[in-house]
């Protein structure tokens, strides 16, 4: 049996259909083994490597796990920047996802101006690029204003504990930056709105629920999914965003002349494993909550 | 009799009923509104009333929001230093093209993924999620060395290539709003066409696409955005040949320096925050039409095709 007679019809339904499906997605399995699955694992060995760039191409000099041991062990900067995006990255994503359910109920409701309001609270995702934020922050612009330099709130984080005072701290010289990053998921909680029944609230109404009740109890359950998938999202968006401290310095690090490639590569392998993890946290950490409930 | 009443309405006009809100929180709603849309806006206002100042009114302190004059002398010279014309031109064809691409080749995928059962299809789906996590440090230094090999470091080739076989810039997110629209697409219409005769790409070509409308637009203008936005990839693929706005914004002070030497120029020339506040506005004035332009489009499409995840 030849393959022209199996095209022609003369095989089952089910494999035709295989068939035609894969013709549709075998441009994004080629793309996957060339542009990200050859590169993750040539990355990989770059780690392992003492890496020098020459003229003619590249010379690989095999180092174990040196690259890994120096990023963790030897290299004071990098072990306290990954330290310091983890719990950046812990405080920003509750306050991200408070915030953007908070704007999104406000913007679900019915008034006037509400799509003025709602331009506003969408306005971020539009122009949050790497060197404009950074130009922001160096002005100061991004912190809540007069609040994060006024004498009592100093003076009321001297006296907390470290562990407290940095993450106080980095949320009040933030707070806007860290809410500009909730554009999109204030859009993806109002999608999540539109599907909640409405006939439950109706219901609950006339059982005398009230709307604070409805929603601890209709309302944040129902959107359980869309929280998960929030806040999968703004870890990501944090993490691959330009101008978080562990990839400038990882990029900073790979023009080293001297094993630069290998050693950023190693920091990268660090930074994606740490990045797992804390996917892993936060979505067992949420799944755990609400089953709680 | 008449007091009770007028205290009923009284209390319905603050509290509000079933139909509505009540005056007390309609007032609250608006105060938390202002409040927040404030604090959202107080960067642009800042870094706009910044940009007007002159070098006197930088100096001096009592000068906080309110400039003493229209002061345009930066906007002059942040036009210069970004190269505004050129730079503004390849910003667009660096953003617009893969985005187009990206586009086309993702609904494709999802289209492939959403009507089709193959084996392998859940591997795939993982993968394609996995492609969203993977940080781009770790896939790009390999491709930044073949892309030198291959001479096309500083070509848009390089931001192309990738886009074309589905692994462009947050391609994964495209893929899968493109799968949410397809997947719900009633089959009657396909199985009409396909009793007309109609090919697989045919099907998807005339009827599968024109159902997607709103999934294309979204697809394009958050493209765009992203790409717009995104320079960690476009500083290591062009650097060195296509210039982009936030490329140049991103070395703003060494690029002014060039222009106007620091021992060359008189001090109130010198680089201040002014000038960089100006820089940065005219980095985002593009989006920023674009998003009033079409902020209809942006928003409710996204409740249109309805993403949520799942």
């Amino acid at each position: 049996m030849n393959i022209r007679k199996l095209l022609r019809g003369e095989m089952s339904h089910r494999a035709r259909e295989a068939l035609h499906g894969y013709t549709f997605v075998l441009i994004w399995i080629v793309g996957f083994l060339v542009f990200t699955l050859a590169p993750l694992v040539e990355t990989l060995r770059y780690s392992l490597n003492e890496v020098t760039v020459m003229a003619t191409g590249i010379v690989m000099d095999y180092r174990e796990w040196q690259n890994y041991t120096r990023a963790l062990f030897t290299d004071p900067n990098f072990v306290e920047l990954l330290i310091e995006y983890v719990i950046k990255t812990l405080v920003s994503v509750p306050v991200v996802l408070i915030f953007s359910m908070i704007i999104a109920l406000l913007l679900n409701l019915r008034f006037k101006l509400r799509g003025v309001f709602r331009t506003i609270f969408f306005l971020p995702v539009v122009i949050t690029s790497g060197p404009v934020i950074k130009e922001l922050t160096a002005q100061g612009a991004a912190s809540a204003p007069q609040v994060a330099s006024s004498a009592a709130v100093t003076q009321f984080l001297q006296q907390l504990p470290a562990f407290l005072r940095n993450p106080a701290e980095y949320l009040l010289t933030s707070f806007i930056l860290i809410l500009w990053f909730s554009g999109v998921q204030i859009l993806i909680y109002l999608a999540g709105f539109q599907k909640i029944d409405r006939s439950i609230y109706e219901a609950a109404a006339i059982d005398g629920a009230s709307a604070w009740e409805s929603f601890w109890k209709i309302t944040l359950p129902s959107l359980t999914s869309t929280t998960i998938v929030n806040a999968v999202y703004t870890i990501i968006t944090l993490s691959h965003f330009s101008e978080n401290e562990v990839i400038r310095y990882i990029y900073s690090r790979t023009y080293d002349v001297q094993g630069g490639i290998g050693y950023a590569s190693a920091m990268s392998y660090i930074f994606f494993l740490a990045l797992v993890v804390l996917l892993g946290v936060v979505y067992a950490g949420l799944t755990f909550g609400t089953r709680e409930r | 009799m008449r007091f009770t009443v007028n205290k009923e309405r009284i209390r319905l006009w603050l509290l509000g009923s079933r139909t509505s809100y009540g005056a007390l929180f309609t007032l609250f709603l608006y105060l938390l509104l202002i409040a927040i849309g404030f604090v959202y806006l107080y960067p642009l206002l800042f870094m706009f009333v910044t940009s007007i100042k002159s070098p006197q009114d930088l100096l001096n302190p009592m000068v906080q929001w309110v400039p003493s004059e229209l002061y345009l002398g930066n906007y002059v010279k942040a036009f210069r230093v970004l190269n505004y014309p050129v730079n503004l031109v390849n910003t667009i064809l660096v953003s617009v093209a893969p985005s187009l691409i990206q586009t086309l080749v993702c609904s494709v995928i999802g289209y492939g993924l959403a009507r089709y059962r193959f084996p392998g299809k859940h591997l795939i789906m993982g993968l394609i999620l996995a492609t969203f996590i993977i940080p781009p440090q770790t896939t790009v230094i390999p491709q930044m060395l073949t892309y030198r090999q291959l001479g096309l470091l500083g070509n848009i080739l390089s931001l192309l290539l990738p886009a074309t076989f589905g692994q462009g810039y947050r391609s994964a997110i495209f893929i899968l709003i493109f799968y949410q629209m397809f997947v719900s697409m009633p089959k009657v219409l396909e199985e009409a066409a396909r009793l007309d005769g109609a090919s697989d790409w045919l099907v998807f070509a005339r009827i599968a696409v024109p159902t997607a409308i709103p999934a294309y637009v979204i697809s394009i203008i958050f493209s765009i955005v992203w790409y717009w936005n995104e320079t960690y990839l476009t500083v290591i693929f062009l650097e060195g040949g296509i210039q982009t706005l936030p490329m140049q914004l991103a070395k703003f002070t060494q690029a002014y320096e060039n222009l106007y030497p620091p021992g060359m120029v008189n001090i109130f020339d010198r680089i201040n925050e002014a000038v960089k506040m100006s820089g940065t506005f005219l980095n985002i004035l593009p989006l920023l039409l674009m998003y009033f332009v079409m902020q209809k489009w942006f928003v409710e499409s996204v409740e249109r095709t309805g993403i949520t995840g799942e």
